[in-house]
């Protein structure tokens, strides 16, 4: 059975973590995420969730207690922004080459200084290289959906997972999410069961001082898990579908077949870019849509097969690798930079701190896109100001 | 608090085949813990020496789980290891935070204190090497006033007084603050027991000398732990609630601060002045340990 609530994003998360029936949650209160602690606060008050919940006095030792927790050997949580995921970065570290399938998730936020409560995904991207699984949600459906399907893949591949959603245009917003029920969702992500974990029964060290000689296996193994984890994202995808109707795979190509240029993006500013590729298709023009949703582990060769059919791609980066340019583009351009008929990759810089990413923003991307004569390398910003 | 009988032949938790130095303090104290808490222990283990001494990958030295955890995260790791524990019904087992005086008194502070306030079901010791010995001797908020380190060289030794961890501790109310010394094994154990019978915050905090840091002969360890103790140096109390102080060992024929001080190496080069200093901080912190003791 289905119940369609009126959900914001932040809201939707704690309906996924309530769903997903976690176990121990931590977290600290950081603007935008506060919502989704103080809405978990009260469903453990309640007993609405049987969970444990521990208030910490950071995000640090809040990733610390729920690395703690799942080596402990139950289902664990946290969620964060920004300036707080900064601070967990060691922790994150920890987590990913621990391969404890915790979810954090990350309402995504611009970087100090200056002060920003807005949407930038620069705070998720510079977690890039941490061993956390990433996906990217384009609306408060997939933000639940997401919690339960996130935690299925993560403990079938044991590594952690970092939800993004952005600030405000998710989090803050209301939109109808579909909450599935108890027992379909206990069918679907059964209680967590960890072979490894702390047990008496089996003393164990976990984590200890590792020499030259073993280190690099440790992380071929990591490295293992992502290459598996594209294909049990597929997988349990498509199980996802089976029992709620809802099909996740690692990209979606929309409205791509027959388009010269496509848009490529992640997050919210997909909804957006959905409406302008409908607008300029009514008008003729042979644009197309991929929706990147899981960056991590990086979806290569399915891009690639994507890719390849188009003439150009312009890449859409809220997010700044400063000195470089918009992370996503430089993915991108690694993925492609070996394939013989490889499309043009533009780049563009926008809505950075939250500036507003609009129809006519995606649509002056496309259009420079189309209109380019030539390759063009260097990030354009888009709606810069003098 | 029920007293529970100390029993020095209890089984060996803390094996050999470790890779601690020759006359470690931190050993004999993980030894002794272990003894009186037993093998439904599970250890969250910061950056200290012990994550070296309880050996490399594949090997561990202790017989009971341990999670090697960030320098700075052992109370909160602790924490998350309890919850871990209690959503599974697993209430008879002891989690044990255990950091050196790094992670403990500096950057481990932060969480421990957060752990403290909200009086977590976790027992954290602090063995207390008083520097950063895994690295090399540099300077902590545990070194002595006057003492050599690494970064507080001869001429210009350490110029601030030792944090005083337990009463910061203490004055968390928690339920159980205690110091111990590896000198004193006996009295060592007797805390542990005490503390594995209570439920909430329990704090332990055991003087582990090292012989590489203080300058001194390795087989010097236990005399120079006891020598700490009987110039009331390190005075061995308990402190319930916050509030009722209670000294665990009167010495019978206290030793001179000086007594102590000369025979590490770490203090040679210090000058009756620095002397007099460090035995008038000695003396007031012992004033007010005995006020607080008559007057709870």
């Amino acid at each position: 059975m289905v119940t369609t609530k009126v959900l914001m994003g932040n809201h939707a998360v704690s309906w996924g973590v309530m769903r997903a029936r976690v176990q121990m949650i931590s977290a600290y209160p950081i603007t935008p995420q506060t919502q989704i602690v103080e809405e978990l606060s009260e469903i453990c008050a309640s007993g609405r969730l049987d969970a444990k919940f521990i208030k910490v006095e950071s995000e640090h030792s809040a990733m610390a207690s729920v690395i703690g927790a799942s080596a402990a050997g139950v289902r664990a949580f946290t969620a964060t922004s920004a300036q707080g995921l900064a601070l967990m970065h060691e922790l994150l570290h920890w987590a990913g080459l621990g391969r404890l399938p915790v979810v954090l998730v990350d309402v995504n936020r611009a970087m100090a200084p200056g002060w920003s409560i807005w949407s930038d995904q620069t705070d998720a991207l510079s977690q890039r290289d941490t061993g956390l699984m990433q996906w990217y949600c384009e609306t408060n459906q997939e933000v639940l959906d997401g919690v339960i399907l996130g935690y299925k893949v993560a403990e079938r591949v044991r590594l952690p997972l970092m939800l993004v959603l952005d600030a405000f245009l998710l989090s803050h917003t209301y939109e109808p999410v579909e909450v599935p029920d108890e027992e379909s969702v206990d069918a679907f992500l059964p209680p967590y069961r960890s072979e490894y974990k702390l047990d008496l029964a089996k003393p164990a060290a976990f984590g200890p001082l590792t020499s030259p000689e073993h280190y690099m296996e440790l992380r071929y193994r990591q490295q293992l898990a992502f290459e598996e984890a594209v294909d049990v994202i597929i997988e349990e995808g498509k199980r996802f579908r089976e029992a709620f109707g809802r099909d996740y795979g690692l990209i979606e190509c929309y409205r791509c077949e027959g388009a010269e240029v496509a848009v490529l993006c992640a997050g919210s500013m997909t909804a957006t870019a959905r409406e302008t590729v409908d607008q300029m298709r009514e008008e003729g023009k042979p644009v197309g849509l991929i929706k990147l949703r899981v960056f991590r582990p990086f979806p290569t060769a399915i891009l690639r097969a994507a890719l390849v059919p188009l003439k150009k791609v312009a890449v859409l980066d809220r997010n700044i690798s400063a000195g470089a340019e918009g992370i996503f583009a430089q993915e991108v351009k690694a993925a492609m930079c070996n394939v013989p008929s490889a499309p043009e990759i533009h780049p563009y810089i926008l809505g950075l701190g939250g500036r507003d990413i609009t129809p006519n923003t995606i649509r002056t991307a496309l259009e420079t896109t189309l209109e380019s004569k030539t390759r063009n390398d260097i990030p354009i910003w888009l709606e810069l100001k003098e | 608090m029920t007293e529970t009988a100390v029993d020095l032949r209890a089984p060996e938790l803390c094996g050999p085949g470790h890779l601690a130095c020759q006359g470690c303090g931190a050993t004999l104290a993980m030894r002794y813990a272990l003894k009186a808490l037993g093998e439904r222990t599970i250890i969250a283990l910061p950056a200290c020496c012990w994550s070296v001494i309880a050996g490399p990958f594949p090997y561990c030295n202790l017989g009971v789980p341990v999670y090697h955890c960030a320098f700075e995260t052992a109370a909160a790791t602790a924490s998350g290891i309890r919850a871990g524990l209690d959503m599974q019904g697993i209430e008879d087992v002891t989690v044990m935070a255990w950091a050196g005086d790094g992670g403990t008194f500096d950057i481990g502070l932060q969480a421990l204190s957060a752990a403290a306030e909200r009086n977590e079901n976790i027992l954290f010791v602090c063995y207390d090497n008083e520097a950063y010995m895994n690295t090399g001797i540099q300077r902590s908020s545990a070194t002595p006033f006057s003492a050599w380190t690494t970064t507080t060289p001869e001429s210009s030794p350490k110029a601030d007084r030792k944090k005083d961890i337990d009463r910061i501790m203490a004055a968390h109310s928690i339920p159980y603050c205690a110091t111990a010394s590896v000198g004193y094994p006996e009295d060592l154990m007797r805390k542990f027991l005490k503390a594995k019978g209570i439920v909430g915050m329990r704090f332990i905090h055991v003087l582990a000398p090292c012989p590489a840091g203080w300058k001194m002969a390795s087989d010097m360890t236990v005399e120079i732990a006891r020598m700490a103790v009987e110039s009331n140096v390190f005075p061995l109390y308990e402190v319930e609630d916050g509030v009722r102080y209670h000294i665990t060992y009167h010495p019978k024929r206290p030793i001179s601060v000086e007594q102590y001080l000369k025979v590490q190496g770490r203090f040679k080069h210090l000058t009756p002045e620095m002397v007099a200093q460090f035995t008038a901080e000695v003396h007031e912190r012992w004033d007010r340990l005995q006020r607080d003791c008559a007057s709870s």
